[in-house]
């Protein structure tokens, strides 16, 4: 039976609707029209389907929608405001930092949470950071160099 | 499926106990939701334990500290407090999967879903941990190393939870370490693992000290002999060689893709070895 669940993502109020087993992902993607968020491995291995839940990253795909209630939600579509883009979206574009851009948006939050704990990352610090994420485009180079480019222009 | 998320410990284990057919435990679900994903289980209810307040708190005690068992692993690497008495035991939880599953997971699901390759049970078991468990019947502690009998089966009874973990109070000096060897930099299962607590005397001599090795058994095991050879010594080279051949002698592992019996058994000792030299270093020996 669905269970009636009351977030917030974006700093918007959302209710929805979905099954107790539905994962966020399919939530966000399947019944919100939020399609940021990928499924690549749908097992908590890729990280294609980041976002963060109460200010931490997490694999959407390994969090039940019902988890959401009362939460605060975080997805891709709320890095830009309005037609400005955030810096790390500058500078991914910038370094080409994506080819196939499946992983592009878990790499963003993925990389935003990391610059929030940490806004001065050792170019290891960024590879572990986001070893959770996994690019077969890349070869990761471009994405380190856009995430240091990045933390960069934030801290100002 | 029934999803509930009570705010009590005994909602929880009401729940639990009154369940007819498949009941699980919901905390951080790195292991329960790739389950029911992949089709190998089928809850007919799912109790989220991360509503009960109690659960999410790491508590510094006088007799030590309480980790609640809904506190994920990133929560316990950014308590100050935590890291200091036992730094062994928030590295071995620090290493489980990626940040994303950091925010998530916790050592209760670690232990609870009881793999012998569980990064962070080696080092609970070293450091001496209890797990407290709550159930129709009340409440009762056993040691960490008792709740799993064998690859994910554990010792909990029907309606019974883990609701926190308590690691006994730091004396003296003392220290912890865990190791483990993963064929690449991060986001690995070990292959082989080891960790090791221990507490000096007078002039660093070891008075007191735990081993305990992962990856090489059914499940993660306390090695009584490893403790022994290094109690009473400074750690020189012929404890650390007596203790290496203490922990190998306690090896029964698998030969299987990430690693082949005669690896894990060497390497156990290895690592065993190495975990000790960190331990002690730690508790301040020389």
């Amino acid at each position: 039976m669905a269970v009636l669940v009351s977030t917030t993502i974006n700093g918007d109020n959302v209710e929805f609707a979905c099954e107790p087993n539905e994962s966020l992902l399919d939530v966000l993607r399947n019944r919100l029209g939020l399609s940021g968020a990928k499924e690549g491995c749908g097992t908590g291995d890729c990280g294609a389907c980041s976002v963060q839940v109460d200010g931490r990253v997490v694999c959407s795909c390994l969090v039940l929608g019902v988890e959401a209630e009362g939460r605060e939600i975080e997805t891709v579509e709320g890095l830009a405001h309005g037609t400005e883009l955030h810096p790390l979206q500058t500078k991914f574009l910038e370094h080409a930092a994506l080819q196939c851009g499946v992983c592009t948006p878990g790499f963003l939050m993925a990389a935003k949470a990391l610059l929030e704990k940490n806004p001065d990352p050792t170019e290891e610090e960024i590879r572990f950071g986001l070893a959770g994420n996994l690019c077969r485009c890349t070869g990761y180079d471009k994405i380190v160099r856009a995430v240091q480019d990045a933390a960069k222009v934030m801290r100002g | 499926m029934q999803y509930e998320a009570p705010e009590t410990t005994k909602a929880a284990v009401g729940l639990l106990a009154k369940a007819k057919g498949s009941a699980y435990v919901l905390a951080g679900g790195s292991d329960l939701l790739v389950r029911m994903k992949g089709g190998f289980v089928e809850p007919d209810l799912v109790v989220d334990i991360k509503r009960i307040k109690p659960m999410r708190e790491i508590k510094k005690t006088a007799s030590g500290f309480t980790i609640g068992a809904a506190v994920s692993c990133a929560e316990m690497n950014e308590n100050k407090a935590l890291i200091k008495a036992w730094p062994g035991v928030v590295e071995a939880a620090g290493l489980i999967g990626s940040k994303q599953v950091q925010s998530r997971c916790t050592v209760t699901g670690n232990l609870c879903n009881s793999s012998p390759a569980a990064d962070s049970v080696p080092a609970l078991v070293a450091a001496g941990a209890k797990a407290v468990i709550q159930g129709p019947r009340g409440k009762r502690k056993v040691a960490v190393e008792d709740i799993p009998v064998g690859p994910g089966r554990n010792s909990l009874k029907k309606g019974e939870l883990i609701e926190a973990i308590e690691l006994p109070a730091r004396k003296g000096k003392s220290g912890d370490a865990y190791l483990r060897f993963i064929p690449r930099t991060e986001m690995d299962i070990a292959v082989v693992s080891a960790g090791v607590s221990l507490t000096l005397g007078d002039k660093g001599v070891i008075k007191d000290a735990r081993v305990a090795l992962g990856a090489v058994a059914p499940t993660v095991r306390l090695v009584k002999e490893a403790a022994k050879a290094i109690i009473g010594t400074k750690l020189d080279e012929a404890a650390l060689e007596k203790l290496g051949k203490a922990a190998s002698a306690a090896c029964s592992p698998i030969d299987d893709k990430r690693g082949t019996i005669e690896f894990r058994t060497k390497v156990a000792a290895v690592l065993a070895k190495r975990a000790a030299q960190i331990a002690y270093k730690r508790a301040g020996g020389k």
